[in-house]
């Protein structure tokens, strides 16, 4: 495809703060009743006026400052001025030419290329999220709407890139890492799902002779990752087969429509509104001083970066296996957890990231409501370590403790599936063994190694698993050397 | 015979970003109402504010926040109680086309 | 004397006394009403049964010597103060049934401190106006002649205080609305500095000019409420956390040595000569009393009033966009879809006056006309503050007119929308620099005998400074406050 794709992305981050930007009613509206969670700041009744959230602040500063960006000393407030049932007051109460911060960059790292490459931030800003709109149809159209406005005055960061991301894949990284950083900053929990976090795009072809940027098109309507690549990509074949045709791509905003797999057409350039920004003359300007900043830059939580870092430095392990375990960060914690009082690390992480995520993503369960808890995994690794059960059986267990929720100790005495240690026990087993199968020890006699692999396997067979292989093999031999 | 600043044509246009329904004898009658007021307006070009800053707020400058604390927030039927036009908790509005 | 004509000091006294009771006064003032306000038309609700259930209580209260500060006193609110449970309209049609769910912070602070609601004054629709005549339903008479206008936004508040249909009257002031009509109404009146009392549940107009005002028959009046609802709100993001002195205190003798200054762009040929009269006459008793007097210029002054106009319809513009019948006020709902209903509701729900100012406000913030209208508006609103500022370099107080004519004639000015921006030439500019004034009647005209108000303007928080000015000049004045409106027919 080459680099001649130009992608700008704008993303809506929810701030993860108790109370709504401008009052003090509660943010916890999921799954809550409609029009329960509401003001007359929040519902924008006549007389009432914006009063700003501190912490959303706090939370903003966080988050600019990881996105190495320069955050401006004085900012103000503007009003967006437009009507849409979901907006209360008919204007939004956002940023404009003074946003909070601007000029920053986010790195990313595609698994395509060894190196990384930054993409710049063009600015963050402060505003308030709209409530929420449902459309009812009939006969194929809308005939009504039902509005609930419990969304209403939410904090959101408006995050806008510049056009530096050169395709779906770079898009798709660059929200994963985003996504990464402000979980890890705990200012956003990075839900697209749900909403808590929203990406619109801005896409054109560049003229790959004279370097020319091509007319943009605003991609809007994209509900998932899976989403966000499927429109981008579909959106970018749509172009450049548009131009290759000689035709023009024109200035609009396209839906990504999910059931039909396709962009769809929903407003034009000219459509578009005029918003008679103007400063809000309700809120005074914001002074962000340089202690403020500091106060939050000197208290900033670890991020993705850092504890991959420190997981290969502190546990040994590996980079992929670190990499891994940072990308989502209460998969990270989980490890740190059992990491606490379990010191085999590499064999934690190999049971995290394959039977623990496995099992996890067969059933669609996020880490942090995993059935087996750090310390029950903890204990079924130390089952293996003490020898008392085998690494297969130990597997078998672990799908037990997944699916009942029983402690692996339980389990293994239910099963009666502890590992033969004793010599005694098998014994029997081997002599019987080393009987039936007087070829097979001949052939070992006689240099095929690969018998007494047979020979322990027969013995395996014979306890249900329970021996241990290395004892085994080790008994063989010494009983064969007899013969 | 004075200046004309606004056209009819461009008082549509205005009342329809303010969503305000006019006939047309209304646009007719708010046109030549508007033109003499910005006429009044048009005075101000003749100041030179070139190097004045603009005063957007009034107030003195201070940090005026609210702490992050959830306060108890109206019941629904309050909340919904202005209007008749509403649903399961939810307001109703007609279809947007 | 019939207690509503009382005025609060001395209903303050008398309650303390226990001389009378709070429901006597409110008994008198609902008489008073019943008998004239169906001619003056003050008021668009009355609170009746609760403010007499609510003065009972308190008069109980104060037979257990519990005296609450304002001890019952009654209040009028005008109606674009959102007062709990009571129909708040400002005056239009597209809130006629609006019931607010919650109280203006000046409403609990008066509530708090004892003072009783006695129901809602008229105005013009959302304080856009200068004669009261644009309110959705009713036309308020000037009660010292009742041919005539008594002066908006607040003119049913001024009104209601003229003839003691009250003892005192909250209203707003976005450009002079609560000085021009106590001038036309023989009143006094307070616009506070900007930020001193809080805006919260006043029905936005224009948010970076309106300060509630006070609106009574005498100066120590404002000050007993300025002192029970200035100060800082956290509830509203630009009231200031200056502290609020005991006002009650700046009504006291000598005004000596302080300076005033006279712009002369106040005294322009827009000045009716009736009403220059008396305001001079004014300024030659304060130089009497001891004030120095002399002419200053406001250099940038021309230029105020179209500023201003275009500031306050801007951001009304903005204000009234909230009115479009989603979640309360008006809905017109035929078959139409939702780009019909806010077209009609707001096309039918909206006076003329106000539907231009919105027009006007609209178009001066399009992106084509923002640099040329609004944004240098707020660039000749520095100059104005500027021009402030360096006259209170050397001067104290600037005195002036309040209003460029006398109460004119209903309907005189009707078709004029110019004229209904030219009446606040001298007020509009305090508000584009926030500055405290007060409006004080100076007299009445020669020939028709009509009030004229002097307007006091003072540094930014110095209401310390006007109040005691004022009320000097009251004192000196005092028998021609003792006129009242002939109120027998």
């Amino acid at each position: 495809m080459g680099n001649d794709t130009v992608i700008g992305l704008e993303i809506h981050v929810q701030l993860l703060t108790k109370t709504k930007i401008f009052c003090n009613c509660s943010t916890d509206y999921f799954d809550q009743e409609p029009n329960s969670h509401t003001c007359p700041v929040c519902l924008g009744l006549p007389g009432s006026l914006p009063v700003l959230n501190k912490k959303a602040v706090d939370f903003a500063i966080l988050t600019a400052l990881a996105l190495n960006c320069h955050i401006n000393e004085s900012n103000i407030f503007h009003r967006k001025n437009y009507f849409y049932p979901d907006l209360p007051k008919a204007y939004q109460i956002s940023q404009f030419d003074r946003p909070l911060a601007e000029n920053g960059f986010l790195e990313i790292r595609t698994e395509k290329s060894a190196e990384s490459r930054n993409i710049r931030i063009n600015r963050a800003h402060m505003e308030e999220d709209a409530g929420k709109l449902i459309h009812l149809e009939r006969d194929g159209k809308t005939s009504s709407s039902l509005v609930d406005y419990n969304r209403s005055g939410i904090p959101l960061l408006e995050i806008v890139t510049e056009p530096d991301i050169q395709s779906s894949e770079e898009a798709i990284v660059f929200l994963q890492t985003l996504r990464s950083i402000v979980q890890y900053l705990g200012v956003c929990d990075g839900n697209l799902e749900r909403g808590s976090m929203r990406c619109d795009a801005n896409i054109s072809i560049r003229n790959k002779e004279n370097g020319e940027l091509g007319t943009k098109t605003e991609l809007k309507n994209m509900n998932s990752f899976r989403a966000i690549r499927q429109a981008l990509d579909f959106e970018i074949t749509r172009q450049r087969r548009l131009i290759e045709q000689g035709g023009k791509v024109l200035q609009e905003t396209r839906r990504w429509d999910e059931s039909s797999g396709k962009t769809v057409f929903m407003r034009s350039k000219e459509e578009a509104l005029d918003y008679r920004y103007f400063p809000e003359p309700d809120l005074l300007p914001l002074f962000i001083s340089q202690s403020w900043i500091e106060s939050i830059e000197n208290n900033i939580p670890e991020l993705p970066d850092e504890r991959k870092e420190r997981f290969m430095k502190d546990y040994k392990l590996p980079h992929y296996d670190a990499n891994r375990l940072v990308e989502v960060k209460p998969l990270g914690d989980y490890f740190e957890r059992a990491a606490k009082n379990y010191n085999n690390y590499k064999q934690l992480a190999n049971w995290i990231l394959g039977e623990l995520l496995c099992y996890l993503g067969q059933e669609n369960i996020d880490i942090d409501k995993s059935p087996i808890t750090p310390v029950a995994l903890i204990e079924l690794l130390e089952l293996i370590d003490r020898g008392v059960i085998s690494g297969k059986i130990a597997k078998n267990i672990f799908e037990d403790m997944f699916k009942t929720g029983q402690s692996a100790a339980l389990l293994v005495e239910k099963s009666g599936s502890t590992q033969i240690s004793n010599k005694e026990e098998i014994d029997d087993i081997i002599e019987k063994v080393v009987r039936d199968n007087c070829e097979t020890v001949q052939d070992y006699i006689s240099g095929k190694e690969k018998a007494i692999h047979f020979l322990v396997g027969q013995v395996m067979r014979y306890t249900k698993g329970r021996a241990q292989p290395d004892m085994v093999l080790s008994l063989l031999r010494e009983r064969i050397d007899k013969t | 015979m004075s200046k004309q600043i606004v056209t009819e044509k461009d008082v549509g246009y205005i009342a329809k970003l303010a969503k305000i329904g006019l006939n047309k004898r209304e646009k007719e009658l708010y046109s030549g109402q508007i033109n003499d007021i910005l006429l009044f307006f048009a005075r101000i070009k003749e100041l030179n504010t070139e190097q004045i800053e603009p005063t957007f707020f009034e107030g003195t400058p201070s940090q005026h926040f609210h702490e992050d604390v959830v306060m108890p927030s109206l019941p629904q039927n309050i909340a919904l109680g202005m209007t008749g036009c509403r649903e399961d908790g939810y307001f109703e509005v007609p279809g947007i086309l | 004397m019939p207690l509503n004509e009382l005025s609060v000091v001395d209903y303050l006294n008398k309650m303390n006394n226990r001389e009378i009771s709070a429901e006597q006064v409110l008994k008198d003032i609902f008489n008073q009403i019943d008998r004239i306000d169906k001619t003056v038309k003050s008021y668009l609700y009355l609170n009746k049964e609760e403010a007499l259930s609510e003065a009972k209580k308190i008069d109980q209260k104060i037979k257990n010597n519990d005296i609450p500060p304002l001890a019952g006193l009654p209040v009028a609110i005008n109606d674009n103060i959102c007062t709990g449970g009571m129909e708040t309209t400002a005056a239009s049609r597209i809130l006629k049934g609006f019931i607010p769910p919650y109280d203006a912070t000046v409403i609990k602070r008066i509530k708090d401190a004892g003072g009783i609601i006695i129901g809602k004054t008229n105005l013009d629709e959302f304080a856009m106006g200068i004669s009261n005549e644009n309110s959705a339903f009713q036309i308020t008479l000037n009660p010292w002649d009742r041919t005539r206008v008594p002066g908006g936004a607040s003119g049913g508040s001024a009104a209601a205080v003229a003839a003691d249909e009250t003892l005192i009257a909250l209203g707003t002031d976005t450009g002079g609305s609560v000085r021009l009509p106590a001038s036309f109404c023989g009143i006094s009146a307070i616009k506070p500095t900007y930020g001193r009392i809080s805006r919260y549940g006043v029905i936005g107009c224009a948010s970076s000019l309106e300060q509630i005002g006070i609106m009574g028959k005498g100066i120590k009046d404002l000050a007993i409420l300025m002192n029970v609802i200035s100060g800082y709100d956290e509830l509203d993001s630009t009231s200031s956390h200056i502290s609020t002195p005991d006002f009650l205190l700046s009504c006291r003798e000598g005004i000596n040595n302080l300076k005033f200054g006279i712009p002369k762009e106040f005294f322009s040929q827009d000045l009716d000569r009736g009403v220059k009269e008396k305001v001079i006459d004014s300024i030659n008793r304060i130089s009497q009393l001891g004030g120095k007097i002399e002419e200053v210029s406001l250099p940038n002054m021309e230029y105020a009033l179209p500023a201003y106009s275009i500031i306050a319809m801007a951001e009304a513009s903005s204000n009234l966009a909230k009115f479009d019948g989603i979640s309360y006020g008006l809905r017109i709902e035929d078959s139409g879809d939702l780009e019909e209903m806010y077209l009609k509701t707001r096309g039918s729900g909206f006076g003329a006056e106000v539907i231009r100012r919105i027009l006007l406000g609209t178009y001066v913030l399009t992106s084509n006309h923002y640099e040329d209208y609004y944004l240098k508006a707020q660039k000749i609103r520095s100059l104005i503050k500027k021009d402030f500022e360096n006259v209170f370099k050397k001067f104290d107080l600037l005195i002036g007119p309040a209003s460029p004519v006398p109460p004119f004639k209903l309907g005189e000015k009707e078709d004029e929308p110019l004229a209904q921006i030219l009446a606040e030439i001298y007020t509009s500019p305090v508000n584009m620099a926030g500055l405290p004034a007060i409006s004080i009647n100076c007299g009445f005209t020669e020939k028709e005998r009509l009030p004229v108000g002097l307007q006091i303007i003072g540094p930014p928080f110095q209401e310390e400074k006007i109040l005691r000015v004022a009320y000097n000049l009251e004192q000196e004045l005092k028998e021609i406050n003792s006129v009242k409106p002939d109120l027998s027919f």
